[in-house]
């Protein structure tokens, strides 16, 4: 089906933190782009197109901000475009800026996404007061937190689950220079920090964090002659079900399933838990790791918190999930689904440092948004397929 | 030939000024249902979706999140949204199906001008640390426009008057046109001026509305419909963003476009410009390079319908009804977005 490669020859990260006062929008945005264009070893002259993903514009107060970003950006001139499709934004922006590549629309094409949460409050702009639709007033933590009680009902799963994975994840983060939280997390610190949606603790949560990430992609050819090591995407999909359909389930939502089963179809994966070397998986909840791991077909139904207790999604263990410290470390919401992408794809370029999962070969991006119900995916690759 | 994508189907609500009736699902719902219908398709039958719309138009959050809910969603759809008009859906679809494993498209936009000041809210566009502060509304900025192109002696109040007339006269036969009839250029020079040099009849309405339409590829386009309107071209460009450091009285966006997409390769038909404002209309024609017997949009453009998120797609359905009845063989479609035409989008429709 894909007539070019897509390669990712660049990838440029901000420092997330909680606030970002040392830089403007624009300002923010460049960090990441520099770093992605010098990775690649280009200038934004090179770059024929740019992709611009951002959650909801009023997180910033800046309608459209592609159209403010533009000159910063360096995309006067050339086409840009601006994609939207809540958390799993970040995801889909990647995969359009790769669909560019494949389709031979354009050669080079620059992706970004950013959010700076600081600018705003996430938590008022979650919980709109929508006439003839009941407020949730809750942010998304009040949102998910019935979704995640009912897996713990049907799995059985016992009560530390989440706090297991909140401790991976914190710790994996200190081997992460870009992550927002840099804390070691203990399985005591978890335990007791302060229970916010039952059965979410204040530490099993996301943070708020500014933050942009940016990625160059480019043709088979470019990648070639101008990077020592492109990571290779190899499959792309993205699956929506919507809000309000009595007959879908938000535990193991449809929409999800479907997405992965396509995207390693397309990638020649038929065993994901053995071909997959590294997951970057979007889990702004601890409790969605064990979800994530059986909706993607890691593990099998009702299994996913054993893998989470065994240590197999540990930086060392057999398939490691978010070695990056992940959502639950670093969470620029437009953001956090490109940097899922873009962290899959440092580890087959082997460029993670100290979070390098040894030896990755196969590696998966994952985002998902709205009330589970948008979920977008890439496998990416050290070779072509 | 397999590779070209064209459009199949469209389907329009009316532009109303005020539809206090419909929230998203409900406005998306019938024009969607349409276009498919039109073609004896279903949600099923297509192979990805994608929407353009604004969270600031309705004053909240994921508006798009809501639209999904009129869409028939089960089993999952592959399903996409662009922050932007319409006509920018249109082109992530038209290369999605560029892949070729998949041979339809479904996209809608949807506006709903009536729920907010929209010329306040328009503001918000701006950068946010120096000129958001100073409350630069998208009359105000236009008007800015317009009075530089007087000033460079391209154009007059009354070129700005008789563009508005023949918009809104053209709209006399377009059944979801919201401002239509004959005008007098006399009676509009003597009206009040909002923000100098422009008139209330410079000015484009603020419409509700949801428009879509169906695209296909190759020999699918061909079984869907007698006269697909296939996309021979279609790119978009961007400028700077600060007003100070553009010609405002150039669209240099538009004019690359157009080369891209090779505008006078062969002989125009029709074009339907995205101008909101009527000077608009002059500095577009005159980007790309118009001959004097195309008819400029003969739907009567935005200025006698606009929906705003939806009016650069709707130029691809009027010029596309055109193609598909006959009327015409070739056809210019731009589309525009951002204060003063920042960004602007140029495709070729071809009925044969």
């Amino acid at each position: 089906m894909m007539a070019e490669n897509c390669a990712i020859i660049g990838i440029g990260q901000t420092k997330y933190a909680a606030i970002r006062k040392d830089v403007s929008l624009p300002g923010l945005l460049r960090e990441a782009a520099i770093r992605a264009l010098e990775d690649a070893d280009m200038t934004f002259a090179d770059i024929d197109a740019v992709v611009l993903g951002t959650a909801p514009d009023m997180f910033e107060g800046v309608m459209m901000p592609e159209l403010f970003l533009a000159d910063a950006l360096g995309a006067v001139g050339k086409p840009i475009m601006r994609v939207h499709t809540a958390g799993s934004v970040g995801g889909t922006a990647g995969i359009v800026a790769s669909s560019m590549i494949q389709t031979r629309t354009y050669d080079r094409v620059l992706c970004l996404a950013f959010e700076k949460q600081s600018e705003s409050d996430a938590m008022w702009a979650l919980s709109p007061a929508i006439p003839f639709t009941p407020q949730l007033v809750a942010g998304a933590g009040g949102y998910f937190a019935p979704l995640i009680r009912s897996y713990m009902r049907r799995s059985g799963a016992p009560d530390d689950v989440g706090i297991m994975v909140a401790v991976k994840d914190r710790q994996n983060a200190l081997k992460n220079p870009y992550a927002h939280l840099h804390v070691n997390e203990t399985i005591e610190s978890v335990t007791n920090s302060p229970m916010l949606w039952d059965p979410i603790r204040y530490s099993e949560t996301c943070p708020s964090s500014d933050g942009a990430v940016a990625v160059v992609m480019s043709n088979e050819k470019i990648a070639r002659a101008r990077s020592k090591k492109p990571a290779w995407v190899l499959g792309t999909a993205m699956r929506t079900e919507a809000t309000f359909f009595s007959g879908r389930d938000q535990v193991n939502p449809l929409a999800g399933r479907e997405c992965a089963k396509d995207v390693y179809a397309q990638a020649g994966i038929t065993n994901p838990s053995k071909q997959v070397d590294a997951a970057e998986l979007y889990v702004p909840f601890s409790w969605f790791e064990p979800m994530w791991l059986e909706n993607l077909g890691f593990a099998e139904v009702g299994e996913g918190w054993k893998w989470t207790l065994e240590g197999k999604t540990a930086l060392n263990g057999v398939l490691p999930i978010n070695a990056s410290g992940g959502v639950m470390s670093s969470n620029p919401i437009g953001a956090s689904g490109l940097i899922r992408f873009a962290e899959a794809a440092m580890q087959v370029r082997g460029q993670a440092g100290e979070h390098q999962v040894d030896g990755a070969k196969v590696a998966v991006g994952h985002a998902y948004g709205g009330g589970s119900q948008f979920f977008s995916m890439w496998v990416v690759g050290s070779e072509t397929r | 030939m397999t590779q070209s994508i064209a459009i199949v189907s469209v389907a329009q609500l009316p532009s109303i000024r005020r539809d206090q009736l419909r929230d998203e699902p409900e406005l998306v719902q019938p024009v969607v249902t349409e276009a498919m219908s039109k073609v004896g398709l279903t949600q099923r039958d297509i192979g990805f979706t994608c929407s353009g719309s604004s969270d600031y138009l309705v004053g909240r959050p994921f508006s798009f999140v809501a639209a999904v809910d009129g869409l028939v969603t089960w089993p999952p759809i592959r399903e996409s949204h662009v922050e932007m008009d319409g006509a920018w859906a249109l082109f992530e679809a038209y290369i999605r199906l560029l892949h070729g494993d998949i041979d339809t498209a479904l996209v809608f936009a949807f506006g709903k001008s009536s729920l907010g000041p929209i010329p306040d809210i328009m503001n918000v566009q701006n950068d946010p640390y120096y000129v958001q502060p100073l409350n630069l509304d998208s009359i105000s900025a236009a008007a800015l426009q317009a009075r530089a192109l007087i000033d460079s002696g391209k154009a007059t109040e009354r070129d700005f008057a008789e563009i508005a007339v023949r918009n809104r006269r053209n709209a006399k036969t377009n059944p979801n046109a919201q401002v239509k009839g004959d005008f007098d250029v006399e009676a509009i020079l003597r009206e009040a001026t909002i923000s100098s040099p422009l008139r209330k009849s410079f000015c484009p309405p603020l419409s509700d509305s949801c428009v879509a339409v169906v695209l296909a590829r190759g020999d699918k386009a061909k079984e869907l419909c007698k006269r697909p309107a296939w996309i021979r071209g279609i790119d978009h460009r961007i400028e700077a963003y600060s007003l100070g450091v553009r010609d405002l009285t150039t669209s240099v966006s538009t004019r690359i476009a157009a080369e891209k997409v090779g505008v006078n390769a062969k002989k125009n038909d029709i074009a339907e410009i995205h101008a909101p404002f009527a000077h608009q209309e002059l500095l577009v024609t005159e980007a790309l390079g118009l001959d004097a017997s195309v008819i400029v949009n003969p739907s009567g453009g935005a200025l006698a319908a606009n929906p705003i998120m939806a009016t650069g797609l709707i130029r691809f359905i009027e010029s596309a009804t055109r193609i598909h009845a006959g009327e015409a063989n070739r056809a210019i479609v731009h589309a525009t977005s951002g204060p003063t035409m920042q960004q602007n989008m140029v495709a070729v429709l071809e009925g044969e």
